[in-house]
């Protein structure tokens, strides 16, 4: 239970996860947060962030292990640099969701949790992501993008190729 | 962004500030903000309680149970501290009101947990989010950190002597952590897996100690309680459910979006009138009235008001107000079979009825849409579902058992004509396993 001498972390980063350790009862309900936030840095939880967030937080490698399995957002292996989540639950499937998912494949050559060669898309068919109301929608990492249409998800695919679209992080 | 609706019928209390620019503190201020917060330091902790007790305010994630009634039950003395849990886990298919009351009001989410945290003696709240809503984190973090600058949070708020904080929290996908036991143990750092009851939280909570969780939505509908008093917000809903709430209309109807109406608003009305209608001017199959664990209802049973009472009369539940509308070309089956993939995914694991009953019921269900199915398979989806219920430490299991139930019980012949290589007769999808 310690900040470590040598940080896999940016500065930035470091900073936030020597507060956030701080400021619960616990120290250990720091640690969904610090992977998600490591897992944004890094690209995906490698087994230096598991042995560097298990120092901080003052837990076993394994206890890491054991959380991280069980949260979908969580990943082991790098995504595309955008990760495109298209939403096929009801709301999403009644108005299209499938179709933007077929869309989504054939434009980017890949299938469910497939990467790009070039390292840049990623894709992944995902639960509700609480934009029923809006439907059909994906998320771009953590933008929304909602009331799509295959027109529309083509514009927001070159806003990403062309480095214009939205990084939220 | 998401896009924001109107219609006259719509009664604004918790959706009175959105698209006003809420989220800016002094804008706020302008808008009645943090007033509740203050009247409340001042009357004290029974009063709070009281006036909870007069709305009739039930829990707005799903389940109705009566706020005030909860807030009580928290022991007034307690060796350990006491905590305020939001639920802000949003993740019910069907179910996006959440995402708007973030995004547009998040002091009032704050101003709730200050109040909740008055009523029983809490010096600390946790606001928890789903891990996808970032955006809106950053938007809460930002409220909570203004909030902290003007001393409306940290010591001595509002220089009453009181003091009291918020943690914004990020979960990292995960269904279960919306149920909540599994939502304490998730901010505990842990895998979200239920627990046991007896104890309930408001004894053994959080950290072991009392806590009081509440749906994200109640949360903001307090403060505006307490300004408007409980008995005239009891008043605008139906008998035993006060005030208002906001639904989520989606699926295909023409102006899908989430509207706040009073309790016991009728819902065909709200389909019809409110969101215009079916989309097309198409014939109406079915409604999921209160988010995917619900169970459906036919076209003639949609004249029924929208309350926990009623919609408990009507054999099915009012959910967490995500009414998800169904027209005639759409296969039921192919519906139920995405609501229990979907169920199937998210099952943590923990208690083998709901691991092993989700997955089976899958199975049985993806086979039956596929064409693969035999005359038997119905009677086993329903002996399954059956058996699923009540076996489990959280309502997962029934939250899927519900739903199939209800499908396969109303539509029958619809699963019917899936059966011994018939082809689907909507066909759309070769293939659909869900996410």
């Amino acid at each position: 239970m310690s900040t470590p001498a040598t940080t896999i972390f940016s500065p930035e980063t470091a900073a936030r996860f020597d507060r956030l350790v701080t400021l619960y009862p616990v120290r250990r309900s720091a640690l969904i947060p610090m992977l998600l936030y490591a897992q944004d840095e890094v690209g995906y939880i490698s087994d230096e962030v598991v042995k560097e967030v298990a120092q901080r937080i003052g837990i076993t490698e394994l206890d890491v292990r054991n959380v991280l399995s069980y949260y979908s957002m969580l990943r082991t292996k790098p995504a595309g640099k955008y990760n495109i989540q298209v939403c096929t639950n009801i709301s999403c499937m009644l108005r299209g969701g499938y179709e933007i998912l077929e869309h989504c494949k054939q434009r980017l050559g890949i299938g469910h949790k497939e990467v790009t060669p070039d390292g840049q898309f990623s894709l992944e068919e995902v639960e509700c992501i609480g934009a029923c109301c809006w439907a059909p929608a994906i998320q771009v990492n953590y933008d929304f993008y909602d009331e799509l249409t295959p027109e529309k998800m083509d514009a927001v695919l070159e806003e990403y190729k062309t480095g214009r679209g939205k990084e939220t992080r | 962004m998401p896009r924001l609706v109107s219609h006259p019928d719509e009664v604004k209390i918790i959706s009175r500030r959105f698209g006003q620019g809420a989220e800016n503190l002094d804008k706020y201020l302008e808008l009645d903000g943090y007033k509740a917060t203050q009247l409340a330091l001042e009357k004290g902790a029974d009063w709070i309680i009281a006036e909870m007790k007069a709305s009739g305010l039930r829990g707005r994630g799903g389940a109705g149970f009566p706020t005030g009634m909860k807030w009580s039950f928290v022991p007034k003395q307690s060796d350990r501290p006491k905590y305020v849990l939001v639920n802000g886990d949003e993740s019910e298919p069907g179910t996006c009101k959440d995402h708007l009351i973030f995004l547009h009001d998040p002091h009032a989410v704050i101003e709730g947990t200050i109040i909740a945290g008055l009523a029983i003696g809490a010096k600390m709240g946790f606001i928890y989010l789903r891990g996808e809503y970032r955006y809106l984190l950053k938007i809460m973090e930002k409220a909570v950190a203004d909030a902290y600058a003007r001393g409306f949070l940290g010591k001595n708020i509002f220089g009453s002597g009181v003091d009291f904080d918020v943690v914004t929290q990020t979960g990292a996908g995960a269904y279960e952590v919306g149920e909540e036991s599994a939502l304490m143990e998730s901010l505990e750092g842990k895998r979200g897996v239920p627990r046991i009851k007896p104890p309930f939280p408001a004894v053994v909570g959080l950290y072991g100690g009392p806590t009081v969780i509440n749906n994200a939505e109640t949360i903001a509908t307090v403060p505006h309680i307490l300004l408007m008093g409980g008995e005239p917000y009891a008043k605008i809903g139906s008998e035993r459910n006060g005030g208002t709430r906001l639904f989520g209309i989606s699926g295909h109807v023409e102006r899908p979006g989430v509207y706040e109406l009073p309790m016991g608003y009728n819902l065909k009305k709200a389909i019809y009138e409110v969101a215009g209608g079916v989309r097309g001017g198409r014939g109406l199959k079915a409604v999921v009235p209160g988010g995917s664990s619900t169970p459906v209802l036919r076209p003639e049973e949609i004249d029924v008001g929208l309350d926990f009472d009623q919609m408990g009369k009507a054999g099915t539940m009012l959910g967490s107000g995500g009414i998800v509308v169904i027209d005639d070309q759409t296969c039921i089956v192919e519906f139920a079979l995405r609501t229990i993939a979907f169920y199937q995914h998210e099952s943590c694991g923990w208690c083998i009825p709901c691991r092993e009953g989700t997955d089976w019921l899958k199975k049985t269900i993806g086979r039956v849409h596929a064409g693969g199915g035999v005359d038997k398979d119905l009677d086993n989806i329903r002996y399954l579902a059956e058996n699923m219920m009540g076996r489990t430490f959280c309502p997962l299991g029934d939250a899927a058992a519900m739903p199939t139930l209800g499908f396969i019980k109303k539509f029958r012949s619809e699963f019917e004509d899936h059966l011994n290589g018939k082809p689907c007769p909507y066909a759309r999808h070769e293939e659909l396993v869900g996410a």
